[in-house]
């Protein structure tokens, strides 16, 4: 959701101007603002580390993320961020993210970029694999079970809630009953 | 949380242990100064070491790791023994009256183990209340009959006196008494106190009975369900509230509906004994609508295509009585159980607790996935130190993920609020959001098996999928809002309906609706809900309410219920019930949270609370209506008993002959673990190893590290592993602040660099002293400049240094978590050779 600018640039003159340093920054903020998010879109985020829920504001221009703070909008942080939080522009501006699928084959000493679908052709090819040599449709007591025993999952907390569902959803519909993540350590 | 963050303002006590928010949730700690500077709310820190938390508060004590019960026993006894509790509260909110099997013995009476220990298990049959005619419970309301809870929790802490807990803690007894005065002030009506908790709780062997022992405190104090109270679980990921409640875990399906049994055949099994009762005839018990819930839940995993009964046979069972939590995996792995593993957004070769282990288990595998932002420890596990990669064989598959700028979807924060984010930019590359991967990976899969066909192929096939759409190129474009919906729950067929909460009136609904609130979800199949408690988050008018961003405040509270929306129906503060006398007056109409204004309850949205004098207790969702002092759900009993950590440094319990939890499991003993499952100093010191370790978090980095490590800014800020050192243990060993040392375990060892300070002090335990020393886990080898970089490879603009400090960290859980015991473990420091 966008944020007006106005009613951002209103808010941070106010704190600016509440901040008690002796000389006025404000005509340096009035100039130094605009010109680090000028023509940049913003949208509001959360912030992806601790659980507090700290609301951002990423501008963005040309498609890059040109600067990340806080939200002062937000009843909890109040445009506050700690040093992890104020760091997000830097997940997002990173050269050393992964940006293609890499694969190691067995034994291999590196890993080789691989394109998606052959990646995800093979995942699904394993998968079947797995499942259908370690299904288990009875257990050793003769109750039906109807499960995977050969493949495990951890993960994750690091998803937004709506992947969290869908996850489980296709782990359960393959069978699996080893289904772990974040919270149980 | 049972508050939220904001809540901490309205407190006038806030006791800060097992956690240290001012490092690891910082800004939590606007909240807990704005109670200090408005209301001259006091803080009190109570912790190994004098934390950045304790530097800001007014009360600091020490405690030894792994005795929080003690402490906290000695302040259950202090209340009692003072008559500081809530009376009222106490006798009509809690089970205080209710009347307990004369069978039921104490630790104290019965050789440090309550009634019905055999072989490692309890035997619950005498964790039983007395019950009369019609089995309604059989109570005292004078709490003076000697098998009455309020009596046995007495007699059960009167052992925990402030020598005996000095003792165990190394806490001195004035300081002691000072935080049990300071924090039992809170017990009156318009006093509020909340306990802020973290890891520093739940890692140990008693994790769960170290919160429920605060549990029994707040209720004693009448704290919980009011403003500036709680218990708040302060939780590590911003997305691990929601993650636990949409069921990524063995035991639970989405909403805490149990994963079933295979001695549950049926559906009709599963309700008749998943569903509790209760004699109580004033009590709501909600979770009697768990068959509403589950039949919505299947309906959203399979559709109207199938019947509930045989979605309900299509899904995994586990069996009676297993458990296949993080150790227990981790655990089959390494004996080569799995041939498939995914490690979906995690880095579990530094996450888990011996991670040693974990690293080598990865080795065990066929293949693996791993889908991440970074290169990481554990994608990259073949190549890390000590491992040949030419004699590993496990195909691994490292996949880009998106980042939580470059997607759309919600998370829920620790008070259960879930908030949207929004899309800023495209990820990098050809990086993907983790719905798109998993959305491609199943649809092959499925096609997979429709092409070739394989065992009960239909669990995978009729799987419904309504989530996105395939663009032209023939992606699968997933849809948060689709999913959200999908969550939130629809009717599949037109129905007329009661309003459930209102007699008489009737609603009329139609295929394809969203469902108002859970409490219109029906167990005939006619509606569908991914996960009950978030049915009410997205609506026909007002769409999904997680996108709200109004800050009204109208109770002053800091509620803001417009901003976002909380699970469940919008509450705030759950057990707000609790919150008003039976009569419906706020116990403190200064900060009331719901207050009755002749027609209906305004403020929160009311938990629990029926019309002002109908009688109905306010804990709705325990069976019996009130909170449990007496808890007999758990596997170690059913009230809090200090026990030692597995690793410990001192020979003997000062409570009892049973030293450790009787109720935990041993991956040492023959039969159980593996040769790599290795403890030190549980029956008797162990000389090699001679101080408690634990290992904590620090603000400039999150978790394993596996995202700010390759942050310059942030591991410019903190490039290296430590280990805290008392400055009285530097002396005695000759460590000099800032020279390079190893830490070692039974398990492994990690090289660190020795901060010397004085916020560690060592203890005088019983007379004899004890070092603690304390180790940040952020770090990992994939970040180092020491080790090889193949071309390709991402290399980190700023190195770090240091592996893991869970390769320290033992393979044992709490008695009914299996949360490993990271917080109090035994190890050795020494120069590097």
């Amino acid at each position: 959701m966008d944020v007006s600018r106005r009613g951002f640039l209103k808010i941070s003159g106010a704190t600016l101007a509440a901040s008690g340093i002796g000389i006025s920054l404000k005509p340096v903020s009035a100039y130094a603002q605009p010109l680090k998010i000028q023509y940049a879109k913003e949208t509001t985020t959360v912030c992806p580390y601790c659980s507090v829920g700290c609301s951002i504001i990423v501008s963005v221009r040309n498609g890059k993320v040109v600067n990340t703070e806080g939200d002062p909008d937000s009843p909890i942080n109040k445009g506050s961020l700690c040093s992890k939080g104020g760091s997000i522009y830097q997940m997002a501006v990173n050269e050393n993210r992964l940006t293609k699928p890499l694969y190691r084959a067995p034994n291999a000493t590196e890993w080789k970029e691989v394109e998606w679908e052959w990646a995800l052709e093979r995942i699904a090819h394993l998968t079947k694999q797995s499942r259908d040599k370690s299904f288990k449709f009875r257990n050793d007591k003769g109750e039906v079970v109807n499960r995977t025993e050969g493949i495990a999952s951890v993960g994750s907390a690091a998803m937004d809630l709506e992947e969290c569902f869908t996850y489980q959803k296709f782990l359960r519909g393959l069978g699996l009953v080893y289904i772990e993540h974040q919270a149980r350590i | 949380m049972t508050n939220h963050w904001v809540d901490f303002k309205n407190s006038d006590v806030i006791l800060i242990m097992g956690s240290n928010p001012a490092s690891n949730h910082p800004v939590s700690f606007k909240w807990i100064q704005e109670a200090i500077d408005k209301r001259g709310a006091k803080l009190i820190c109570v912790d190994p070491r004098f934390t950045q938390s304790a530097a800001k508060s007014h009360l600091y004590a020490p405690l030894r790791s792994g005795t929080d019960i003690a402490f906290l026993g000695g302040m259950i006894k202090y209340i009692l023994d003072n008559n500081l509790y809530f009376e009222e509260y106490v006798k009509q909110y809690t089970n205080a009256s209710f009347l307990v099997n004369p069978a039921f013995k104490l630790p104290g009476d019965n050789k440090g183990v309550f009634s019905g220990m055999k072989d490692g298990k309890y035997d619950k049959a005498t964790w039983t209340y007395q019950a009369g005619g019609g089995g309604v419970i059989s109570k005292d309301p004078t709490l003076r009959n000697p098998n009455c809870v309020f009596q046995l929790l007495k007699k059960q802490y009167a052992r925990y006196t402030p020598e005996v807990v000095s003792k165990i803690t190394g806490t001195p007894q004035d300081k002691l008494l000072e935080v049990y005065k300071l924090y039992a002030s809170t017990g009156k009506p318009d006093r509020a106190g909340v306990e802020l908790y973290a890891m520093g709780w739940t890692q140990h062997t008693v994790g769960v009975q170290n919160i429920r022992a605060m549990c029994i405190i707040q209720l004693l104090l009448g704290n919980m369900g009011v403003a500036g109270g709680g218990v708040a679980a302060m939780r590590g990921e911003s997305n691990v509230q929601g993650s636990t409640d949409h069921g990524l875990l063995f035991h639970i399906w989405p909403g805490y509906l149990s994963t079933p049994k295979a001695s549950l055949t049926t559906l009709k099994d599963y309700n008749e004994k998943e569903t509790p009762t209760t004699k109580e005839a004033k009590s709501l018990n909600w979770w009697k609508n768990k068959p509403k819930y589950v039949a919505s839940f299947l309906r959203s995993t399979y559709g109207k295509g199938v019947s509930l009964d045989e979605a309900y046979a299509l899904m995994p069972k586990i069996d009676d009585g297993s458990n296949l939590s993080w150790l227990q995996i981790f655990d089959q792995m390494y004996k080569g159980k799995f041939t498939g593993f995914f490690a979906w957004g995690m880095n579990p070769a530094c996450s888990g607790a011996h991670s040693n282990k974990v690293r080598q288990a990865l080795g065990k595998l066929d293949w693996m996935v791993n889908v991440n932002l970074f290169d990481n420890e554990t994608g990259s596990f073949w190549r890390g130190p000590g491992m040949d990669p030419k004699t590993i064989k496990t195909e691994v598959f490292m996949l880009p993920c998106a980042s939580s700028v470059e997607k759309e979807g919600s998370i829920a924060n620790s008070s259960r609020l879930q908030q949207w984010r929004y899309k800023a930019v495209n990820p990098p590359g050809e990086a993907l959001p983790d719905g798109d991967i998993m959305s491609e990976i199943f649809f092959k899969v499925k096609a997979l098996y429709e092409k070739e066909g394989g065992p009960l192929k239909e669990a995978v096939t009729q799987l419904t999928w309504p989530y996105g759409t395939k663009t032209a190129a023939g992606h699968f474009h997933y849809e948060p809002r689709m999913v959200a919906a999908e969550i939130n729950g629809f009717f599949l067929e037109d129905k007329k309906l009661e309003n459930p909460t209102k007699k008489g009136e009737f609603k009329e609904f139609k295929k394809g609706d969203l469902v108002p609130t859970f409490a219109w979800l029906q167990d005939d199949g006619s509606t569908s809900s991914g996960c009950w408690v978030y049915c009410g988050s997205v609506t026909g008018d007002k769409g999904i309410l997680p996108m709200r961003r109004v800050t009204k405040d109208p109770t002053g509270l800091g509620l803001c219920p417009e901003w976002a929306w909380s699970w469940p129906v919008n509450r705030r503060i759950i057990y707000n019930g609790a919150s008003v006398d039976p009569t419906g007056k706020p116990w403190d109409p200064k900060r009331a949270v719901i207050t009755w204004n002749g027609e209906k309850w305004v403020g929160d949205v009311p938990d629990g609370a029926g019309d002002p004098g109908s009688g109905r207790p306010p804990f709705i969702m325990k069976p019996d209506g009130v909170a449990s002092l007496f808890g007999p759900g758990l596997a170690d009993g059913p009230f809090p008993e200090h026990y030692e950590p597995l690793e410990c440094p001192v020979e003997k319990n000062l409570l009892s002959p049973q030293k450790n939890n009787p109720a935990i499991k041993r991956f040492d003993k023959t039969g159980v673990g593996s040769d790599l499952d290795k403890y030190s100093g549980v029956d008797s010191c162990d000389p090699r190893f001679p101080f408690i370790c634990s290992t904590y978090r620090i603000s400039e980095h999150w978790q394993t590290g596996v995202l700010t490590r390759w942050c310059p800014w942030l591991a410019e800020m903190q490039p290296e592993l430590w280990v805290e050192i008392s400055q009285e243990l530097a002396k005695e060993r000759g460590f000099k602040n800032g020279e390079r040392v190893v830490v070692k375990s039974a398990r492994g060892e990690v090289e660190a660099v020795a901060i010397v300070t004085p916020r560690f002090k060592p203890f005088d335990i019983d007379g004899t002293t004890i070092h603690e020393v304390g180790i940040p886990w952020h770090f990992g080898w994939i970040t180092s400049a020491d080790r090889k970089y193949a071309d390709g490879d991402k290399k980190p603009e700023v190195f770090t240094r240091g592996d893991a400090a869970n390769l320290l960290t033992p393979t044992i859980g709490d008695a009914n978590t299996m949360i490993p015991e990271s917080k109090a473990f035994m190890v050795n420091v020494v120069k590097r050779g």
